[in-house]
């Protein structure tokens, strides 16, 4: 059932909490952490600051190798609501920017920017929000936002989305739980620093605007519970609620259900049950931002273990790697018998594989357990069914049933037991007696769930890919067909009439008419064949490539490549004069029928000209692109016989390369096989040709390749549309 | 420096399944010393035999299978079903008896199966059950509490006539079953049960002069035993309560049912939870975490339907006690009552799917 | 008499029978779910053709038609035990004839050395190589499926299958170091 918010504030008020099932209770061991003040540490001699810290996107990085960052400077830019920047947490000069391995029990490299702090520890400038109850709440997440919060206190979601003003918050639950074995960085912040954690709470309350704000903190810390108890004394709002000592407490979802009797519902968010949950770290955090304009550049983290000789608090600039914390914690190396690092709590941390590994936004504790504190080496015996397991489960869960199904790999059954509502809390591998790593079974079934899902959409996609390219395979050979059988309509119709060259044109012009007709009424074929454009653009392309040439004949030195390779070759002049020919001819009839190609003339032979002109050569692609949509709307009855010729200059305009030469020599005799072929059957050559003429005056021009891949992909789409619309 | 890496958690619970094995040995003791006190040193030669015979059997098997045994050994498993076996012989049967029982547990009801933790049925009262259809002569020769025999016997003894079917000072079992009054001796459960079908009433029954003189308050106090040591278990929480909680109180209430429609052909609740193996079933054996239902509501289920079958089976059936077939016939049930039991996982209430369905919808838009 | 009698009664029950029977067959028609469907769901879909059949869906259509189930490399192991079960045949080894199963690669074409001659992009089987005449190609690395079939058609060899590098978003908890020491 539902609880109303009136009972549950009632029972807040007289002290009564709910339960959640399950639970263990293993040795705090916090005293060992937390008896001294939090101290700052000196600085590390790099500082390795990754990317991406939180649940999301990447940003994108906004600094150079080289350059000399302030403390606070953005290092990256978010472009996107799920992306948040990182900050320098010093001054100093970037050192690299590349892979380096990430604080994620995987060991692998993330995206890391380095820095080498210059000691001077020079401040950007700062700009505080103090009012932000007289600014548009917006702003205020927008500065969050800028200032890099996220969650800090294990998931990392970026704060600023989950601060956005929405409905029906009832309740503002603080988690100061830290219910995590051994860590006390939440405690020691809530000691020392209850007033500006009060601060942030007043900032997420103007923006939230929650019914009752709950501090939620275990009852194993009585200074931690004072201390917030005397910051939140002057409202009535804010109740500092003692939660009993039971792990995971500090679990969302089990927070939630503790103070409220409310269950998350499962797929659903805190918000589903009026509730949202901020760490009282994310609090400090915000209230930073936005009453100091700092970016979130340290943190508290927990140093501790019986392997560290000075175990203690201290404020820590992400990015300080393990070593330079080992060094400071004092590391007793001979207390481990095999070294390891522990990143967060002996429940849900997980073990750093190098000492490089830096310290992250939700790096809340590093602990070096002695080994008779830590045990790595545990031999898993045979489950005996005990369900101890499902005892501690704090969802409910029938830990043993998963564990059978995700060993067996029968994931799908592993699913019908509700393995994604796992918390991957730890409890039942903390009480099972045979000492199976359930919880790594739960990981190890989930991560091959996702990937087997992954693959599968893969695989899906491929199919539809697979399948379209084999409809479109189809559907052009059918579209060429029906060209070809109206081109060699209209010729017929042509030849019957007189030779008169009035006539000609006049016939061609109309056949020309018939067949736009026939076209439009027909398969809607027009813009569909994209990738095989008229024989028009080739035609202009071809006379561009005459006219270059006259040019250069006239002394021009700039057009060199196509005369002066093509000199080579006899075949390719006789190509050439052919090619020329023939576009003359095309040319007349295509200005006759007062189509749209004289454009593209217009700027084609400059094109050629200034060949070496980089602009000129975009301008050129540009040009191309509109004749070739031009050229789409004047597709005609014309034959396919110019286009063959009008890839013979330019293959041999990349004459000087020898392999090109070769392959050009080996596309031209195919290209002329396929035209007699294609003569022969009143066939047309395959569209690859259509984009060589430009390609080959911009053969070396990265750019135009760009561009013509760019025009190539639009092509696509616009052929992809097309067949949408048919 | 590269470190070592390992999956969390890091830090465990001290308690081993060895642990939890040596534990639910440890509370037998007060049901083990009273049998003793009662019946004799039957029980922990046999114990001795069965404990030697299960380890050998299990290390025997591990090798044949290519596992580590040493660490199975440790485990205590096969320990705690031999102690269980020899706590259900008749003390004085011979030691081939307690071999072949443990040879059959551990060695096909446990290993065949599977090994620890794979095995369907209670190994113990498999075995039990086995040796019951094959030799049920022995298997129902219990001796009169100690204090009636006319024999003195000693530890020396019983493990003489275990092993040679004699005293040490030549008497038989036979002679040792006789009691003072020349009655061959059994135990409650059966005399009532033989009583009842020569159509004597069960007042009648529980008049005869061997009650009198303590053979039902022998099998009370053993029970009561059992009951102190699973009550301990509660305590130290090596097992939970529903399973005992739910049989013993199905048995008092189908017994009870039963006295009250015809109190003469039926007995008491109280006779059948403190007779027999009654005790030592609810804490010891019906709660065999392997065996038995994993879901709490399920093991609700499972320890009722096992309480219902030993009064059906003690009331109908052909054999005085039933403890082993009632927990037999449940572990053949656990696979089912564990599918339909399964707990109500956080956040999957009913309204939730309301929710639920109401995202989906705004997500549709 | 008789057994004109019995021979009208078994007649007419046998007409009852048959008419339930027919009922029953038009009104619980079970609509089939295409075989070569489900084959087509299981298989990797990388259209590589290493089976001998142009492409996943001919395959599919071959086992339906009886064809071996062992001829995907791709899918490997897994797919071979997944159809197994499907058509309830015994699962075999990969059929070394075909090819042997590998770790997941996709080709990368090298940029510098690509001469543009659209051979690949003719190849590929699921229109993932982006690119045009006498310019550079490039693989669209998630539209990829690693068929290998682009390798051979290139006349300059610029294009190589690379392994797929584990990120820490697709890591799967291979804690190889990790204890998890069995003993039964």
């Amino acid at each position: 059932m539902y609880v109303e918010f009136d009972t549950i504030l009632e029972r807040l008020n007289q002290g009564r909490l709910w339960d959640f099932p399950g639970g263990v209770h293993p040795d705090g061991r916090k005293t060992l952490s937390n008896k001294h003040p939090i101290t700052h540490l000196p600085m590390a001699s790099e500082l390795y600051v990754t990317v991406k810290q939180h649940i999301g996107t990447d940003g994108q990085v906004c600094v150079n190798v080289g350059d000399r960052v302030l403390k606070g400077q953005p290092l990256t830019r978010s472009t996107n609501p799920f992306a948040v920047p990182v900050h320098a947490p010093t001054s100093g000069h970037i050192k690299a920017i590349g892979p380096h391995v990430a604080a994620h029990p995987s060991g692998l490299s993330k995206q890391t920017v380095t820095l080498t702090p210059d000691g001077e520890d020079e401040w950007i400038e700062l700009k505080p929000l103090k009012d932000y109850q007289k600014q548009a709440k917006t702003r205020i997440i927008e500065a969050i936002c800028a200032a890099g919060i996220s969650g800090m206190g294990g998931a990392g979601f970026p704060t600023h989305i989950k601060v956005a003003p929405k409905h029906n918050v009832e309740f503002l639950i603080i988690n100061g739980v830290e219910c995590e074995p051994y860590i006390t960085a939440d405690d020691c912040l809530m000691r020392e620093h209850a007033w500006q954690i009060r601060q942030g709470i007043d900032v997420l309350m103007h923006l939230l605007s929650p019914k009752k704000v709950v501090i939620a903190i275990e009852d194993n810390k009585p200074e931690a519970i004072e201390a917030m108890q005397v910051a939140c004394d002057k409202t009535s709002d804010i109740l500092v609620v003692p939660v009993p000592t039971k792990y995971p407490a500090g679990g969302e979802k089990q927070l939630i259900q503790v103070i409220t009797g409310r269950e998350v519902p499962r797929q659903g968010l805190p918000i589903d049950v009026g509730v949202i949950t901020q760490n009282v770290g994310t609090c400090y955090a915000v209230a930073d931002a936005i009453m100091h304009g700092k970016p979130l550049i340290e943190r508290v983290v927990t140093l501790t273990g019986e392997a560290l000789n000075r175990p203690r608090n201290a404020w820590v600039p992400i990015g300080t790697p393990m070593s330079h914390l080992l060094a400071q914690g004092e590391y007793h190396a001979k207390r481990q018998q095999t070294p390891n690092v522990i990143m967060g709590g002996p429940m849900m941390g997980f073990t750093v594989t190098s000492n490089d590994v830096p310290v992250v936004k939700t790096t809340n504790c590093m602990l070096v357990g002695a080994d008779h504190e830590i045990d790595l080496t545990q031999h898993e015996e045979p489950c005996i069914r005990c369900s101890a397991c499902a005892d501690a489960c704090p969802a409910s869960l029938l830990p043993q049933q998963l564990f059978w199904h995700s060993k067996a790999q029968e994931y799908d059954k592993a699913q019908d037991y509700n393995l994604f509502d796992c918390i991957e809390c730890g409890a039942c591998a903390f009480e099972c007696p045979s000492h199976i790593p359930l919880v790594h079974y739960y990981r190890k079934a989930k991560a091959d769930i996702r990937h087997q899902q992954a693959e599968k959409d893969k695989a899906d996609k491929a199919r539809e890919r697979f399948e379209a390219r084999k409809e479109r395979l189809a559907r052009e050979q059918a579209e060429r067909e029906e060209k070809h059988r109206k081109a060699a309509e209209a010729r017929r119709q042509a030849m019957n009439q007189s030779g008169d060259d009035a006539k000609d044109k006049i016939a061609a012009a109309l056949a020309r008419a018939k067949a736009k007709k026939a076209q439009e009424t027909g398969a809607g074929s027009s813009t569909a064949s994209t990738d095989a454009p008229s024989s028009n653009d080739k035609v202009a392309a071809a006379i561009a490539r005459a006219k270059a040439k006259r040019a250069q004949a006239a002394g021009s030195p700039s057009a060199d490549e196509t005369p002066s390779a093509s000199e080579d070759n006899k075949q390719d002049k006789v190509a050439a004069a052919i090619a020329r020919a023939k576009a003359k001819r095309a040319a007349q009839k295509t200005e006759a029928a007062q189509e749209s190609t004289p454009d593209v003339k217009a700027e084609t032979p400059d094109a050629g000209s200034d060949a070496n002109d980089k602009q000129a050569r975009i301008a050129a692609a540009v040009a191309k692109a509109k004749a070739k949509r031009a050229a789409q709307q004047t597709e005609a009855a014309q034959e396919s016989t110019p286009d063959v010729k009008a890839e013979t200059p330019d293959a041999g305009s990349d004459a000087n390369d020898k392999q090109a030469r070769i392959a050009a020599a080996v596309a031209k005799a195919k290209a002329k096989r396929a035209a007699q072929h294609s003569e022969a059957a009143q066939g047309s050559t395959p569209d690859v040709k259509a984009e060589t003429p430009d390609t080959g005056s911009d053969a070396n021009d990265k750019q135009a390749r760009i561009a013509a891949a760019v025009a190539k992909a639009k092509a696509r789409r616009a052929a992809k549309a097309d067949d949408k619309d048919q | 420096m590269k470190f070592a890496v390992a999956s969390s958690p890091h830090h465990r619970a001290k308690r081993s399944t060895g642990d939890l094995m040596r534990l639910v040995m440890l509370a037998t003791l007060p049901g083990v010393i009273l049998q003793i006190w009662f019946f004799g040193w039957g029980n922990l030669v046999h114990f001795a035999i069965a404990g030697i015979t299960a380890v050998v059997t299990e290390a025997l098997i591990l090798e044949v299978r290519k596992r580590d045994f040493e660490r199975a050994i440790k485990d205590c498993s096969a320990l705690l079903t031999a102690l269980l076996l020899a706590l259900c012989i008749p003390p004085f049967s011979p030691w081939w008896v307690s071999v072949i029982g443990t040879v059959f547990a551990i060695g096909i009801v446990k290993q065949l199966y599977g090994g620890l933790g794979y095995n369907v049925f209670n190994p113990a009262m498999a075995a039990y059950v086995m040796l019951l259809i094959s030799f049920p002569v022995i298997m129902t020769g219990w001796l009169p509490p100690y204090s009636l025999t006319p024999v003195s016997h000693n530890p020396l003894d019983a493990a003489w006539i275990i092993f040679t079917g004699f005293t040490t000072d030549g008497y038989s079992l036979e002679q040792l079953r006789m009691g003072i009054d020349g009655h061959t001796m059994a135990t409650p459960l059966d005399m009532v049960k033989t009583d009842l079908t020569q159509s004597l009433t069960v007042s009648e029954s529980l008049a005869r002069p061997e009650y009198a003189d303590g053979l039902s308050t022998a099998w009370a106090w053993v029970n009561i035993g059992f009951l102190l040591g699973g009550l301990y278990l509660l305590k130290i929480r090596a097992i939970k309560w529903h399973i005992p909680v739910s049989m013993l109180a199905a048995m008092a209430i189908a017994a009870g049912i039963l006295m009250l429609a015809d109190s003469d052909r039926f007995t008491s609740p109280l006779f059948h939870l403190l007779s027999g193996g009654t005790m030592l079933g609810a804490f010891f054996i019906a709660t065999d975490p392997v065996s038995a239902s994993t879901t709490d509501r399920g093991r609700l289920w499972f320890g009722a339907g096992i309480g219902l079958w030993i009064v059906i089976i003690r009331t109908w059936g052909g054999y005085p006690d039933a403890i082993a077939f009632a927990v037999l016939v449940m572990n053949m049930a656990v696979p089912l009552i564990d599918y339909y039991t399964r707990p109500r996982t956080y956040g999957h209430r009913s309204e939730h799917k309301k929710v639920i369905r109401r995202q989906d919808e705004q997500e549709g838009k | 008499m008789l057994g004109l009698i019995a021979m009208i009664a078994l007649g007419l029950l046998a007409l009852v029978f048959g008419i339930v029977l027919g009922y029953a067959a038009i009104r619980f028609r079970v609509e089939g779910d295409p075989l070569v469907d489900q084959i087509d769901d299981i298989l990797p879909q990388t259209q590589c053709g290493q089976c001998g059949y142009p492409g996943c869906r001919p395959y599919a259509e071959a086992i339906a038609n009886g064809d071996e189930i062992n001829k995907c490399p791709p899918g490997g192991e897994a797919t071979i035990k997944q159809l197994a079960d499907l058509m309830g045949v015994e699962a075999k080894p990969l059929d070394a004839a075909h090819g042997e199963e590998d770790v997941k690669k996709v080709a990368f074409i090298r940029e510098d050395e690509c001469i543009g001659c659209t051979k690949c992009i003719q190849a590929c089987p699921v229109d993932a190589i982006l690119g045009a005449a006498k310019q550079m190609h490039t693989v669209i690395v998630d539209e990829c499926t690693g068929c290998d079939l682009c390798v051979d058609p290139c006349p300059v060899d610029c294009i190589d299958m690379v392994p797929v590098e584990p990120t820490p978003t697709n890591w799967r908890w291979q804690l190889e170091p990790i204890a998890i020491k069995q003993v039964q």
